[in-house]
């Protein structure tokens, strides 16, 4: 087990160097110029010679394998350097809302957990009854309704309600507090992105909750385990589950790490000044430095979230833990 | 002996969308303390249906026993309430099934997977759960059982894993074992293994056991009675003696002729049951095997024969066994 981890520890970093080479070289192919947009932005006339000195300042007329080592040592050092366009330090602009798209994130994948595995269980089990029924109009719609409609019906539906039930109209909070200073108005705050997002991902989690137990339960080895005369509860919490659980996992994994970066139009909705947000502007800026470090972060995630459901798996399957 | 099963006219459907298969047509049978009973037909004949039957164990949908009586030491198995019927199965009637490869659970341990049927039917702490699965294990031949408990089925090959599915039938000392083509999924050598373990097994601890084939070589070492199906009907029973020696029905002849014999010239080719099985859907009234009977005459076609004592407990269902019996004289 332990060398199936060191294994797994290993194989990260081809995949991390493998992405630190796309991502510099591709957003240099990108027309345009950080200094131009800096600079002349806003329409006036500047003087070549200054963009020129800007550009050297920020060393994008340095030769680009010597701007690609810095960036690559800038990275084992955790050191992403400043901003290109607003000058501050990357850390710290990141920083900021790293901790918010990671709460978001860790709440829809909770919420989605709770809701999918259950849902997607009595759904299997209950096959072509109401329940079923019911179960996979709510999961049909999840995948449909895209999750900014569903915030902003969230806030319509929260003023229009507290209205009509109090007399004064709430509305979530607009700034971000993190949860270890005010948890209430923290979660006042983030609960409702993190519904919004949540029911979308545990309605896919939930269908293919369904459709693997499905498959499982036609299986042999559960047909042995009703042949040994089992309870039914245990057929399905120790026999099917844990079969069926793999690609769920899978899907949960990548998701969790999909929100932590794609959440641009529901952090939108929610005024919530996340990763997603932070990345669209630095592309828009052309902020290279800025836009490096967010891919490097998404990837990270990325890689790091796949290591983890590769544990997961070889602690659930044993053919996997002694291959 | 005292009866331990009898089914009385059993017959099992399938509703599908292409109609309804009428798999399991009416059969009748009765299984003694101890006694082995082979079942035997090709494939598709309502074999392990009917044998999934005993058990409910017939998906539902698009399966259902419809019709009939499965009664086990005084009680109507078909008429039991759900939570009754479990705590039948594995405790009183256990089945080994055809695939060792998938029919053990691959994420979990043998032993996990030997003890929780001890615990869930008799009520014992994991400790003593443990102990009667090595105890087990030891009787079926495996070798270093303690080792076998934190084995995973991957670890063993088909031979060992039909073990294993033995010693799950045998743990809580059933009355009775229903081995679905038990042998089916293994090589030669092993398959003979497994049998004589089986057959020893079963006769030293007083089991019985309904053995389903299409070995014929296995239906004469093995078994006392001998139930031919054809078309989810029996269509012939008797000792093992009686089946193979002076068959009563052509289709039991059929298949006795097509055994490869070791006593034939090399060369010589085999002799198969020609034509095909009848689909199950689009049952007539006449005799299923007719299409391919040698032996047909008119009535087959409007009437289904029923089965008739030939001797004292063999029955054939056939209307010119007395033809056949001349044939078999006049060629021997």
């Amino acid at each position: 087990m332990w060398q199936y981890i060191a294994k797994r520890l290993l194989l990260m970093i081809p995949t991390l160097i493998g992405a630190a080479i796309l991502v510099f070289f591709l957003l240099r192919l990108i027309p345009g110029d950080v200094c131009e947009l800096r600079l002349a932005g806003s329409g006036l006339y500047v003087d070549p010679a200054e963009i020129e000195l800007c550009r050297n300042n920020l060393g994008l007329n340095d030769p680009i394998l010597w701007q690609f080592l810095s960036f690559i040592t800038g990275l084992f050092t955790f050191n992403f350097g400043e901003s290109m366009f607003t000058g501050r330090p990357i850390t710290y602009e990141i920083g900021l809302r790293f901790e918010l798209s990671l709460q978001v994130a860790i709440m829809a994948t909770v919420t989605a957990t709770v809701i999918a595995i259950p849902l997607g269980t009595i759904s299997a089990v209950k096959q072509n009854t109401w329940i079923d029924y019911v179960v996979r109009i709510f999961s049909i719609a999840g995948i449909a309704i895209p999750s900014f409609w569903l915030g902003i019906m969230i806030i319509l539906g929260l003023l229009i309600f507290t209205q009509a039930w109090f007399g004064t109209a709430w509305m979530p909070p607009i700034d971000y507090v993190p949860i270890w200073e005010d948890p209430m108005r923290n979660l006042s705050q983030l609960i409702w992105p993190a519904v919004a997002t949540g029911y979308r991902y545990s309605a896919v989690a939930t269908r293919m909750t369904r459709s693997t137990l499905l498959e499982v339960l036609r299986e042999d080895y559960v047909r042995t385990a009703r042949a040994k005369g089992l309870l039914e509860k245990l057929i399905i919490n120790r026999h099917a589950l844990k079969n069926a659980l793999l690609p769920v996992i899978t899907i949960i994994g990548i998701e969790f790490a999909f929100l932590m970066g794609g959440l641009v139009v529901t952090e939108q909705v929610f005024n919530l000044n996340g990763l997603g947000k932070l990345f669209v502007e630095s592309v828009l800026n052309q902020d290279f430095s800025m836009t490096q470090a967010l891919v490097m972060i998404v990837v990270i995630v990325f890689v790091f979230t796949n290591f983890v459901i590769d544990v997961m798996y070889a602690w659930l399957d044993p053919r996997i833990r002694y291959s | 002996m005292s009866k331990l099963l009898e089914i009385d006219n059993l017959h099992t459907q399938f509703f599908t969308s292409a109609g309804t298969v009428r798999a399991v047509d009416g059969i009748s049978y009765d299984v003694e303390e101890g006694e082995t009973v082979a079942i035997v037909g090709e494939s598709g004949c309502g074999k392990s249906v009917s044998a999934l039957s005993i058990l409910r164990l017939i998906p539902n949908p698009p399966g259902r026993i419809v019709q009939g009586s499965i009664s086990f030491m005084g009680k109507d198995l078909a008429t039991l309430s759900d939570e009754e019927m479990r705590k039948v199965r594995g405790r009183e009637i256990a089945m080994v099934f055809q695939e060792p490869m998938t029919s053990l659970n691959p994420v979990l341990t043998i032993g996990l997977q030997i003890t929780e049927t001890l615990q869930q039917h008799l009520g014992i702490d994991r400790e003593e759960a443990d102990k009667r699965a090595i105890d087990l294990l030891g009787k079926v031949g495996m070798s270093d059982p303690e080792r076998r408990l934190k084995q995973y089925p991957h670890h063993l090959s088909g031979g060992m894993r039909q073990r294993v599915m033995i010693a799950l039938a045998l743990s809580c000392e059933p009355k009775l074992i229903i081995a679905d083509e038990p042998t089916t999924a293994l090589d030669v050598t092993i398959q003979a293994q497994i049998l004589e373990l089986m057959k020893n097994l079963t006769r030293e601890l007083g089991v019985a056991l309904i053995i389903i084939t299409h070995n014929l070589g296995v239906v004469a070492r093995y078994a006392d009675r001998v139930n031919v199906m054809y078309a989810g009907k029996i269509i012939e029973s008797g000792t093992a003696e009686d089946i193979y020696h002076r068959p009563r029905h052509p289709y039991t002849l059929a298949l006795l002729k097509s055994v490869p014999r070791m006593d034939q010239p090399r060369k010589a080719k085999l002799d198969p049951v020609d034509g095909q099985p009848p689909d199950l859907t689009k049952l007539d009234d006449g005799c299923s095997f007719r299409p391919r009977c040698g032996f047909a005459i008119d009535k087959c076609n409007a009437s289904i024969p029923n089965l008739e004592s030939v001797s004292d407990g063999h029955i054939s269902a056939c209307f010119e066994k007395d033809k056949l019996t001349q044939a078999l004289e006049a060629s021997s």
